[in-house]
């Protein structure tokens, strides 16, 4: 039974939520002052409050990017004037663009379960289900909790791994920006020898305050665990402020396994500026699966670091830009021990004159012997007008390894449309079919119902492309 | 006299700026077999793709009359709803899309009705049989990595479960070698009911020994030139094609 009364609810897991009552005034853009009123609002301890003003600097000195996407229209000051939670507290259904609107309807998820995706109302059954998980969890010593609590929770590790050793604020302008105002998101610990059965989503914490825009997730697979991620589901995530700077930092100890999947949907006014990376250690694997959609301009580069001897690193990926997007995607691969693994299959569709580019970095370090990579990219234009390129980056500083590498951009044919027809398919019919069986891959390596999800944004995509 | 199943008056048909068919009549009844032959160039693949509706092959003049009904500017994919089936010369390849999947899709969509999961695996598995097919065709990505035969084949197994009135076999023969040729001939023959209609396309007669076509009609330079009984095969064959073109 779904229940909107908020009375009702145990939000002791979102105990920021409740405390959360800012009142800005507009316009004041990011300063110290914003950075100290929402570590103060979320109850911090003092170390996360100096990591956050520390980043504050860094990021006011760093440059913006100039590669990639154009950032140029891009006004940070006035988007962080609209992060502050007030505004989320004054959300209501009617704020959602209607376009989103539409696709929650036609996804088919329920209303009420619309509104809490949408981070405006609350859900009553999900709450259930996700004690449901968190309990049997727990029993095994696997901690799922939300960031913002987990500062409080458990400070040692999160004090030791945020953003320390992985992602740090030095890496770029938004990896600083997100350390300053980072919110929400998700922490994992899975134990030495735990095999998580259940892929964990982020998906139940959707309607937490500050999640969607900041949001921070931190991993740890400890020696010989296995763990499955699922971040964002499928449906189209809305946001009151345009951009997302989200940042992922995976810790894959020896032998563990992560399997690091995502769909995502952004709003088409989003500037989608995410950081994602794994530090692999001896024997361990990471494999990401990743589903870029929607969102104005997209940077996103998950990279794999492969530290220990033997460790592997798979990235399977899509990104699909339709008009006025220029999604900017791809993967790192650094090996920098010997017998490392990296395996990348990239897909990009674009249409309407949309820009879909893949832009990877294979690195091999000198100490990498034997190491084997291959990188296998494709891009999909559905016309004339939109643009498919590749970008990949080889740098080899060893002799004795095994490198493979295969780009290829293709257009649909006026051939294939006809045979698929003379089958029977409507000409939208016969392009959804191409574009799905471009995608098969990735949908392979999805759970059924994520690849289901993938193949209906998919088709709500192509809609309408037609003339 | 059997009813008329396709009526073609007076087509003329240009493919990128170039005038192929110049005043095609052609008529074929229903259950009947009409093998359609000719010198390269001629344009039967034309007259194929231009009963299925490519837009490629732009109409200038003239009409296709399906069961009385023109379906000159109709879209290919309601002529296959209505029946019309082409067998392409060179299938197109769609890499993810397994054969299964694909025939599934296409046959809910032109019979309109979702055909069973168990009734679908009953169907495939004669047909895969018949066509002497192996069964991991079914979970293979419809014709990418098929040799010229498999391919021909699958052409083949889609007719059989869509079940149309009029099947075109557009050089059906090509790149299939003595046995295979004998397979799928025979399919057909065995797939063929007393109301469907083969319309061959071909240059040579081995097929025909198979299918055994009530008429045979020559094209060449855009039109039917002469039309005749199976024996006009043998005697083209013996003479050629210019026995007609001098004849005429």
């Amino acid at each position: 039974m779904k229940k909107p009364d908020i009375k009702e609810i145990d939000f002791s897991i979102y105990d920021v939520k409740d405390n959360v009552k800012y009142e800005y005034q507009t316009g004041k853009g990011l300063s110290k002052e914003v950075v100290l009123e929402i570590s103060e609002q979320k109850n911090e301890p003092s170390w996360m409050r100096d990591f956050r003003l520390k980043a504050l600097e860094i990021y006011q000195k760093m440059p913006m990017p100039t590669w990639g996407v154009d950032l140029s229209q891009l006004d940070i000051d006035s988007i962080i004037a609209y992060i502050r939670p007030s505004a989320k507290m004054q959300r209501s259904w009617d704020e959602v663009p209607e376009e989103i609107r539409r696709t929650f309807e036609r996804l088919g998820i329920p209303e009420a379960e619309r509104k809490a995706l949408a981070g405006v109302g609350a859900q009553y059954d999900s709450e259930v289900v996700y004690h449901n998980i968190k309990e049997s969890l727990t029993q095994q010593g696997v901690i799922f909790e939300d960031m913002d609590t987990a500062v409080k929770k458990y400070p040692d590790i999160i004090k030791e791994y945020f953003m320390t050793k992985n992602v740090t604020p030095h890496d770029h302008k938004f990896a600083a920006l997100h350390a300053a105002i980072w919110s929400g998101g998700t922490f994992v610990y899975v134990p030495e020898g735990v095999k998580v059965e259940v892929p964990l989503q982020a998906y139940f914490r959707m309607n937490a305050p500050g999640s969607g825009q900041f949001e921070h997730t931190l991993i740890i697979a400890d020696k010989g665990s296995e763990v499955h991620f699922i971040e964002g589901c499928s449906a189209p995530q809305y946001s009151v402020s345009n951009l997302h700077a989200g940042c992922v930092e995976l810790f894959v100890n020896e032998g563990a396994r992560i399997i690091y999947s995502t769909i995502e949907n952004w709003s088409k006014n989003t500037y989608n500026l995410n950081t994602k990376r794994a530090i692999v250690e001896k024997d361990g694997i990471i494999e990401w699966i990743s589903g870029s959609f929607g969102s104005h301009k997209t940077m996103l580069y998950p990279a794999s670091i492969l530290k220990g001897e033997g460790a592997k690193a798979e990235y399977t990926g899509v990104t699909f830009a339709a008009k006025g997007q220029h999604l900017d995607t791809g993967s790192k691969m650094i090996h920098l021990a010997p017998h490392t693994s990296s395996k990348v299959l990239a897909k990009s569709i674009s249409k309407d004159g949309g820009i879909s580019s893949y832009r990877g970095l294979l690195k091999i370090g000198p100490n990498a012997e034997g190491a084997k990579a291959s990188v296998q990219c494709e891009g999909l234009m559905l016309d004339d007008i939109s643009r498919s390129d590749t970008m990949p980056v080889i740098e080899i500083e060893n002799d004795n390894v095994d490198i493979g590498h295969e780009a290829k951009v293709g257009r649909i044919s006026d051939e294939q449309i006809f045979y698929l027809m003379s089958r029977g398919l409507s000409e939208d019919d016969a392009r959804a079919m191409i574009v799905r069986g471009f995608v098969e891959p990735i949908a392979k390596a999805l759970p059924l119902e994520y690849a289901v999800e993938m193949n209906r944004l998919i088709k709500l995509e192509l809609e309408g492309a037609i003339g | 006299m059997r009813e008329t199943l396709l009526e073609i008056k007076d087509l003329h048909v240009e493919v990128e700026d170039k005038y192929i068919l110049k005043g095609l009549n052609l008529t074929i009844k229903k259950g009947e077999i009409h093998a359609i032959m000719g010198p390269n160039g001629g344009g039967k693949s034309t007259l194929c793709n231009s009963i299925m509706g490519n837009p490629k092959y732009k109409v200038t003049l003239g009409q296709i009359l399906f069961e009385g009904e023109d379906i000159t500017n109709l879209k290919v994919n309601e002529r296959a709803k209505k029946g019309i089936f082409l067998s392409f010369q060179y299938p197109e390849e769609i890499p993810g899309i397994t054969v299964d999947n694909f025939i599934r899709t296409s046959v809910n969509i032109v019979t309109g009705q979702n055909v069973t999961m168990l009734q679908f695996a009953k169907d495939m598995k004669n047909t895969l049989e018949l066509l002497d097919m192996k069964s991991e065709y079914r979970s293979r990505y419809l014709n990418v990595g098929f040799s010229g035969g498999e391919k021909k084949k699958t052409e083949i197994l889609q007719m059989a479960f869509l079940k149309p009135k009029l099947v075109m076999l557009d050089e059906i023969d090509s790149g299939l070698d003595i046995d295979a040729l004998k397979v799928v001939a025979e399919a057909v023959k065995k797939l063929k009911t007393e109301e469907m209609s083969i319309l061959i396309v071909t240059h040579y007669n081995r097929i025909l020994d198979y299918l055994e076509p009530d008429a045979i009609s020559v094209l060449m330079d855009g039109k039917i030139v002469k039309s005749g009984d199976r024996d006009l095969a043998k005697i083209l064959e013996e003479k050629g094609y210019d026995f007609v073109r001098n004849g005429v």
